[in-house]
């Protein structure tokens, strides 16, 4: 299977993730620059990481979601390509209008770096089916916008639709509903702030972040 | 033409004597432009007119050393075609008139000089120093200055890239006027593949790229080279601005660049700015360059040939091309969106000769401009010291509220506030974070991994700043062997006073013997470093502070924790006891926070036995003997056993009597790790092998930590006060 990690200016994480499919997991990936108006047809899943893209000026994920390469991603996803945008990549998503909602400032006004702990909410989705229901990883933060909100409405049809797909135990932004990552109505987008990637590797301490990758090397495989 | 006066002389910090050099170089006066060119490369922040004479005996050789002092960072090989690029640098007085613009653009300097050798910048560490949070009078000041500088760190590094690993905050009085910011930084490189900041070939284009240059920073370095004073804060636009994102497409860009072959030299544009990186780069390759400042990419409109040779604006690099491969460049900074602009041209005249608009505005010698500068052998007297021999009678009523209360403690307490707002795990490589003795940073395609400490002592260099300076080299020494790792090299970071103080030169002179003294014994030679003098506000100089960062290679192996790791495993002293005195006892955190020292003098330190310690606690972690491992220093015994315990797993220890208690278990001898492991036979036979002792002294026990008669805690009871204590001190 064969990932592809989209560079823009000012992503950072994007070796990370480069390495976690590569070393950790096993797979391919292909690195896809900002000003591609396409995505390459032997791409299967798209990643989209962390980082601050165009300098986060503006807004996090504000500028991004001009870029020819985004137009590319939301048709890849309207044919039903798995995309998973992490941290900055979900609040691109956001931005782009692939999932609802917005992430801003920590309630604490500080950027954070740790691991913390999550709940997966469900495990019907291409990001969590090797998952068990209601399985605590440990996956690292590192943001300072990563306070999910949105409105009543829309937080408690994501609740309806079982769209909330991790949940922080101790929420550390203020996150509504301890939300950290949801995905779309179709399932196949998938946005989150913890890094799941940081979390691939024994040396660096888990390798609970290779059951998001495998599902989606198994939901690919079934496709 | 104006005419120099010596009101210009003074405004420039130019003596008579520098300006009497200046007018026979040139063999006439010179205009304002090359007289602000001369006192910027002069100045003592990029000449190191006063210690270069004693620099020279700092060792600067090694068997791992690739590149030594002299080019932008050092390099050293650690095998595999691998080298590491690594260097410190302060930001001390920027950081105290704009806190977080002065401390980001301490981390994006430091950053430039790395990726400028064609090197990835995978860690960044930073010793801080502040005066107290709890000051009656300065605490209000010193707080916004610890919030505005950790956010400066945070906003530059996260959004760069680069992880924040670890380092050191300290908190004392002397650096209320003057806190520290010394920014230490690493990157990887292949060792075939490093670019020097070197101007060969005549003919060949000279390219700027990168930001815009606009006003800011101008005299940014002789700011930094002068005493602060009631006027200071009126030097608030020499401060520079940084912008992350333009440093990460800028760092994106060289090293692709680098890749195609057409690039002949580069260096970064940092103190000096245009000034610096044209005559360093001509003088060092023995060429001349000619520069029209018309074709300088310019933020602002109206800035005279004075203002753009001296502005100190960031993220900008001078690089030098192949002549006829100019486009390959500017494909690269295209792609990335990034200024790049042909600005001149090398030349055969030794010369760096200026243009504006076709017009001469400033025509110096290269080779006399960058290495000439006067070189001053200060007088030097006896280190000035105003501590008492002896301090005053005590005696503890109560032990384990005294250790909670040194846990509690600036310096002792839980950084955790400071670390988590950094990112310290981007690019996937920390295996051993901030919060231990040293940092670890794997290289990824090899097995091994780098250890990174960065030490300091003020306090102990007070009192005698040649010992200080040794204690420093041994704790960063000890620090890397205890995770496991082998010190290979050093970065120094020398913070002093004003040295025209015959005092204020003798603690630096002092500092500077001893620690070449000890880089010789502990085998890490320095391969380059930093000078910050005129840490004074109004006639008040700092503590001195040396600070060592020292780069180790840990092969084949993970990091040895900290924390004791499982119940009913053997707690060791490996080192053993060590002993002190009343006259010793007077520089450590017991004395200093608990009876109101500080008095007499450093630990003693014995360089033999220390070394011989650090090698048998590398022995024992690489046969995996230790289950974990953490060296004493400030706080001493009972504050490294309640560190080692807050995994959760305390310790049972036992001590022999004694008539002193408070010395046993607070001294801060060297020369000691506690070790705690399933094997305590085989870790005494290596330290038998390595001639040093090692003391049996408890039992690993969940949830407590218990010494001898003297303190029984809960671990909850310890750690809290200790995690919390900072972020309560700030928002007091």
């Amino acid at each position: 299977m064969k990932f592809g990690v989209v560079v823009f200016p000012g992503s950072n994480c994007d070796h990370d993730a480069q390495f976690s499919v590569t070393a950790n997991l096993g797979e391919k990936a292909e690195m896809l620059w900002h000003r591609d108006a396409s995505i390459p047809s032997d791409i299967d899943a798209v990643i989209l990481p962390g980082g601050f893209s165009y300098g986060d000026y503006l807004r996090c994920g504000a500028i991004a979601k001009f870029s020819p390469l985004i137009s590319a991603v939301k048709e890849f996803a309207a044919k039903g390509g798995l995309v998973i945008g992490i941290c900055n990549g979900f609040q691109i998503l956001t931005e782009c209008g692939l999932l609802p909602g917005a992430l801003v400032r920590n309630t604490g006004l500080k950027y954070i770096c740790k691991p913390v702990a999550l709940r997966i909410e469900t495990t019907n989705t291409p990001f969590t089916n090797q998952a068990s229901q209601g399985q605590i990883v440990t996956f690292p933060i590192a943001h300072g916008e990563g306070r999910y909100t949105a409105d009543e409405a829309t937080l408690d049809q994501l609740e309806a639709e079982d769209r909330v797909v991790f949940r922080y135990l101790d929420n550390p932004n203020g996150s509504l509903r301890d939300i950290a990552g949801i995905c779309n109505r179709e399932r196949n987008v998938l946005g989150m702030m913890p890094h799941p990637e940081r979390a691939t590797d024994e040396l660096m301490g888990s390798t609970d972040g290779l059951t998001v990758f495998r599902s989606i090397v198994s939901a690919f495989a079934a496709k | 033409m104006a005419t120099i006066t010596p009101d210009i002389l003074t405004a420039h910090n130019v003596t008579a004597d520098e300006y009497s050099k200046i007018l026979s170089i040139l063999g006439r006066e010179p205009n304002l432009t090359e007289l602000g060119i001369f006192s910027v490369m002069w100045s003592e922040h990029c000449s190191y007119k006063s210690s270069r004479v004693h620099l020279k005996k700092l060792p600067t050789r090694g068997k791992y050393v690739l590149l030594g002092p002299g080019e932008n960072a050092g390099i050293i090989d650690i095998g595999d075609g691998i080298g590491v690029a690594f260097k410190i640098e302060s930001h001390n007085h920027p950081s105290f008139i704009e806190p977080f613009q002065g401390a980001a653009t301490g981390v994006g300097g430091i950053l430039r000089d790395i990726f400028t050798m064609g090197a990835r910048p995978i860690a960044v560490l930073d010793s801080l120093r502040f005066g107290p949070l709890d000051d009656p009078q300065t605490g209000a000041r010193n707080r916004r200055i610890v919030e505005g500088v950790v956010s400066g760190i945070s906003h530059y590094g996260n959004c760069f890239g680069v992880p924040t690993v670890g380092g050191e905050c300290v908190f004392d009085k002397s650096y209320a006027g003057n806190p520290l910011v010394n920014v230490f930084a690493l990157g990887v490189i292949e060792k075939e593949k490093i670019f020097l900041g070197q101007a060969h070939g005549v003919g060949n284009p000279v390219i700027y790229v990168g930001a815009k240059t606009g006003r800011d920073g101008i005299h940014g370095a002789t700011m930094a080279s002068d005493e602060f004073t009631e006027e200071s804060k009126q030097k608030r636009p020499n401060v520079q601005m940084g912008d992350p994102f333009l440093e990460k497409l800028l760092l994106e860009a060289c090293l692709e660049v680098m890749q195609t072959g057409a690039v002949v030299g580069i260096q970064d544009m940092g103190a000096a700015g245009l000034t610096c990186s044209t005559c360093e780069m001509g003088s060092r390759a023995g060429t001349g360059i000619e520069i029209d400042l018309a074709k300088v990419p310019q933020r602002e409109t109206g800035m005279t040939p004075y203002e753009i040779m001296l502005s100190e604006s960031q993220e900008r690099m001078l690089l030098v091309a192949i002549k006829g491969r100019e486009q390959e460049v500017f494909d690269v900074f295209e792609k990335w969106g990034l200024d790049a602009a042909e600005i001149g041209v090398v030349t055969d005249t030794g010369l760096l000769r200026v243009l504006n608009h076709g017009e001469v505005v400033a025509e110096i010698p290269n080779r006399e401009l960058a290495d000439e500068a006067p070189l001053y052998t200060r007088p030097y007297t006896k280190p000035v010291r105003k501590a008492p021999m002896e301090g005053p009678a005590f005696s503890s009523s109560d032990l384990k509220a005294d250790l909670i209360r040194l846990l509690s403690s600036g310096d002792l307490c839980s950084k955790k506030w400071i670390y988590e707002q950094y990112d310290y795990m981007v690019r996937t490589n920390t295996l051993y974070g901030p919060g231990g003795d040293a940092a670890v940073v794997r290289i990824k395609g090899t097995d091994n991994a780098v250890a990174i400490s960065l030490d300091g002592n003020g306090r102990y260099c007070s009192l005698d700043p040649r010992e200080g300076a040794k204690l420093a080299v041994a704790e960063a020494c000890r620090n890397i062997s205890t995770v496991g790792a082998l010190p290979m090299a050093a970065t120094n970071n020398l913070n002093f006073g004003n040295p025209q103080k015959p005092e204020i030169m003798a603690q630096l002179v002092e500092a500077i013997e001893g620690m070449a003294e000890a880089c010789i014994h502990f085998e890490t030679p320095i391969t380059g470093g930093n000078v910050s003098l005129y840490n004074e506000t109004l006639g008040e100089g700092i503590h001195p502070t040396p600070v060592m960062g020292i780069v180790g290679l840990l092969k084949n192996g993970k990091p040895t924790p900290i924390e004791f790791q499982s119940e009913g495993k053997t707690v060791l002293l490996l080192g053993g006891f060590r002993d002190s005195d009343e006259t010793r006892f007077g520089s450590t955190q017991y004395a200093n926070v608990i009876v109101g020292g500080p008095w007499g003098l450093p630990p003693a330190l014995d360089m033999d036995y220390e070394k011989r310690v650090h090698g048998a606690m590398r022995k024992i972690a690489n046969a995996g003997l230790a289950e974990s491992a953490h060296d004493l220093s400030d706080g001493g015994l009972a504050v490294a056993l309640a560190e080692a315990s807050f995994g959760g797993i305390g310790a049972r220890v036992a001590l022999p009597p004694s008539s002193r208690p408070e010395l046993q278990l607070f001294h801060e001898a060297p020369s000691r790790i506690i070790v705690s492991t399933a094997n305590a036979r085989e870790v005494r036979a290596i330290a038998d092998e390595f001639q040093v002792s090692v003391e049996e002294i408890g039992v690993t026990e969940a949830g407590k930590l218990v010494i001898a008669d003297r303190i029984d805690a809960g671990i909850d009871e310890l750690r809290e006060p200790w995690s919390t204590s900072l972020e309560r001190m700030l928002h007091a």
